[in-house]
Formats: C-alpha cells, sequence, structure tokens
C-alpha cells in the first residue's frame, strides 16, 4: 500500500517533472560533458593522494598498533597462564606440606604412644616384681612368726595352765609333763587354729 | 530551482577557469567535495593512527573498527593472496562511503551521483584487474571465460556470454553506484519539494517520508560503498586465484 502511494507519487513527479524540464535545458546534468574532464581530472589527485597517504603513512600505522596491542594481548594472556600455572603448582606444594606434616605428627603421635606404653609397662614391670618380693619377704616374716607364734602359744599355755594348777590344786606339777601335753593338743588341734 | 530536483546534481566552477591545453580542469563543487571527503578521511584516521593507547579512544574504535572490517571483508572474498591490495580497496570504499555521506548533507554536492566519476573508477578497477590477472596467469587468464563442465555444444554459447559479462563489469559497477545515488537524492528532493507545495495540511506525509527516506538514503550510501567494495574484491578474486 505505502510502496504503491510512493511509486504514484513519483510517476506524478515525473509528470510534473517533464513540463518544467521543457522549459529549462532540460535532461540530466550527469550527462552534460562540459565537466567531464575536470572531474576526471580531480577525481585521479585527490584520490591519488588519498591512496598514497593512506598506504604509505596511515594504514601501516594502524595495521603496527592492531599489531602491537594483539601480541600486547596475547603477551598478558600468557603471563596469567603462567601466573595460574605457579599459583597451582605452589597449592600443590602446600598442600603436599600439609599432607606430609599431617603424617609426621601422626607418626610422631604413634611413636610418643608407644614409647610411654613401653615405660609404662617396664615400670609397671619392675613394680609387680618389687610388689612381689616384698610380698614373699611378708609371706616369709610371717610364716616365721606363725611358726614362733605357736611355740609362745605353746609356752603360754604351759605356763598358764601351770599357774592354774597351783592356784587350783596348790601344787606344782612337772612343767615337762604339762608341755607334752599342751604338744600333744596343739599338734592335734594345731590345724583348727593355724589353718591357712 | 527547488522545483527542479535534478539541479542539485549540477556542477559548476568554483573560482577561475583552468585550463590545461584544450582540457579544462576547473576546480568545480565536485572537485571541492572530493577534497573534503579526501581530507575528512585522512584526518579521522590520522587521529585514529597518531597515538597507540591500550583502550583505544572513539577515533581510534572507529579507524581501527573500519581497518579490520575491510581486511575482513577482503580475506574473506578474495582470500590472502589480495593482501597487497588492502590499500587501494579500503581507499576505494572508504573514498566512495565518504562522498556518499557527505551527500547526505543537504546543500553538498554528491560525487558519486555522476557516472563520470563512477566510471573512472569502475573503469580504472577493471583494467587492474585484467592486468593483474594477465601478469599472475599469463594467457591462462582467458580460461576465465571457459566454465569447467559445460558440454562442448553450448561453448561457444557460453563464452560469448561470459565475454560479455566480463566486459560489462565496469559499466554494471559504475551504473550501480550512480543510479542508486542519483535515484535516491531525486527522490529526496521530490519529497522535499512536496512538503512545500502541500503546505502546512498535507506536508506531513511526505515529510515522514522524507524523513524516512533520509534514513534509507544513509544505509543506501553505506551499502553501495560495500558493494563497490566487495564487487571489486570479488573481481580481484577471479583475477587471483582462477577458479574455473
Amino acid at each position: 500500500m505505502v510502496k504503491k502511494i510512493f511509486f504514484q507519487l513519483i510517476f506524478f513527479n515525473l509528470f510534473f517533472l517533464k513540463e518544467v524540464f521543457a522549459a529549462e535545458s532540460g535532461g540530466m546534468p550527469q550527462l552534460n560533458p562540459e565537466f567531464w574532464i575536470s572531474q576526471i581530472f580531480w577525481l585521479t589527485l585527490t584520490f591519488g593522494i588519498l591512496y598514497i597517504v593512506l598506504s604509505k603513512l596511515i594504514l601501516p600505522k594502524i595495521s603496527a598498533n592492531l599489531e602491537l596491542r594483539k601480541s600486547q594481548i596475547q603477551e598478558n594472556i600468557e603471563a596469567a597462564e603462567k601466573q595460574r600455572e605457579s599459583s597451582e603448582a605452589k597449592l600443590k606444594e602446600y598442600d603436599d606440606i600439609i599432607s606430609k606434616s599431617k603424617l609426621e605428627a601422626n607418626n610422631i603421635f604413634k611413636e610418643a604412644r608407644e614409647n610411654v606404653l613401653k615405660e609404662i609397662n617396664a615400670k609397671k614391670e619392675t613394680l609387680d616384681k618389687q610388689i612381689d618380693e616384698e610380698i614373699k619377704k611378708v609371706e616369709q616374716e610371717i610364716n616365721l612368726l606363725r611358726k614362733g607364734a605357736s611355740e609362745k602359744i605353746n609356752k603360754i599355755a604351759i605356763e598358764t595352765t601351770s599357774e592354774l594348777l597351783v592356784k587350783l590344786i596348790g601344787t606344782e606339777v612337772n612343767n615337762s609333763s604339762i608341755s607334752a601335753i599342751v604338744d600333744d593338743l596343739s599338734k592335734r588341734n594345731g590345724d583348727k587354729y593355724y589353718g591357712n | 530551482m527547488a522545483a527542479n530536483p535534478m539541479t542539485q546534481f549540477e556542477v559548476y566552477r568554483i573560482g577561475p577557469e583552468i585550463k590545461i591545453g584544450a582540457f579544462d580542469i576547473s576546480f568545480t563543487n565536485a572537485s571541492l567535495f572530493m577534497v573534503v571527503s579526501s581530507l575528512a578521511i585522512l584526518i579521522i584516521f590520522n587521529l585514529g593512527s597518531k597515538r597507540n593507547s591500550f583502550l583505544p579512544n572513539k577515533v581510534q574504535l572507529l579507524a581501527e573498527l573500519s581497518y579490520t572490517f575491510v581486511s575482513k571483508m577482503i580475506s574473506d572474498t578474495a582470500g590472502s593472496k589480495a593482501k597487497p591490495y588492502f590499500s587501494f580497496i579500503f581507499s576505494l570504499f572508504m573514498f566512495v562511503l565518504f562522498c556518499n555521506m557527505f551527500g547526505m548533507i543537504p546543500y553538498t554536492f554528491t560525487v558519486t551521483s555522476h557516472i563520470i566519476v563512477t566510471f573512472v573508477l569502475a573503469a580504472f578497477i577493471f583494467i587492474g584487474v585484467t592486468i593483474i590477472g594477465f601478469i599472475k596467469h599469463g594467457l591462462g587468464y582467458l580460461k576465465l571465460f571457459v566454465p569447467s563442465g559445460v558440454p562442448i555444444v553450448l561453448l561457444p554459447l557460453i563464452v560469448v556470454i561470459e565475454i560479455i559479462s566480463y566486459l560489462s563489469r565496469p559499466i554494471s559497477l559504475s551504473v550501480r553506484l550512480f543510479a542508486n545515488m542519483m535515484a535516491g537524492h531525486t527522490m529526496m528532493k521530490v519529497f522535499g519539494g512536496f512538503v512545500i507545495s502541500l503546505g502546512v495540511v498535507g506536508g506531513w506525509l511526505p515529510l515522514s517520508f522524507s524523513v524516512a527516506l533520509t534514513g534509507l538514503e544513509i544505509l543506501v550510501a553505506f551499502l553501495q560503498a560495500y558493494v563497490f567494495a566487495i564487487l571489486t574484491c570479488i573481481y580481484l578474486n577471479d583475477a587471483l586465484n582462477l577458479h574455473h
């Protein structure tokens, strides 16, 4: 629709144009050869100068600028890449150190523990030995005392019996006969009193 | 003057008449805009290449983006062999682009709307490409006119067609640019005239058209410069890498 109007307007205008052209010189000024030589001359001159200046002075500079920027950017990218790599390596190193030190710490802890355990065991053994020895000693003493005790008891028994007899009967009885009886009794009942 | 949309294409002398022999090479408004375009290109790209800061400023960015744009265009269409011709294609693209763009400013003159200018450029490209082709491939360059895989019966016809199409390259190249620029500018002038003649009541429609056309013409100005440069690359590609 718009296109139609558009073309109608042009068409209409061309009619209108023809009348004007009829009045004036008419035709396209482009086809008037009056200034053709001049245009060719100035075109050659200006375009030639433009071409020479652009190709010899300006375009090489722009190209160099672009190349320089490109190489700079490339360099920067490479540098960044290198730095990244080095930082990664350092991170790895750091991780290694940490894991190594962890392992070491573990080892040290284990060793210390073993050492302590060993010491404790050794001390325990010596203590046990000491305790055993002391127990033995004490047992010996007890045995000695036990042995002595029965004799002492017999003696006391004999004395008391003799004294009792003196008080009861009023006469002294021979100690040896009393001791024979006591011994006999104690032997018979010894297990009863000193049974372990 | 306002009524005739073709008056904007008229060439007139600025300053005195200069003659070399029988040739009139006076400085005209066309010459003025050629000089202005070239100077603008040189100033912008000189500023853009002066300092090389790691973070480019606007002008430098513009220069470098154009550089990479054109270099990518050339390497995409003509391959790495076309590198020696980079400066020429860059200058060509920039010259046509700036001439087109300067033409978009009201009351200026569009250099590329003249068939003689575009034809000289196209003819130079045509002759240059042909010479490059013959230097690179010798008489083997004539194989360009004999496509492979064509039945022998059709070959005479195909060769004739190929030769005609090859010879019409400068014409198609120059007429494409010239016609696009002229038609666009004429149309804008016509719509501008309608705005005046229809007045406050009916002038809004052509005015809005004019605004839209301005955007379109700026696009066309860029696109035609691009097409001109890329066709040059394609012709160069034919001359450098013979595919047929």
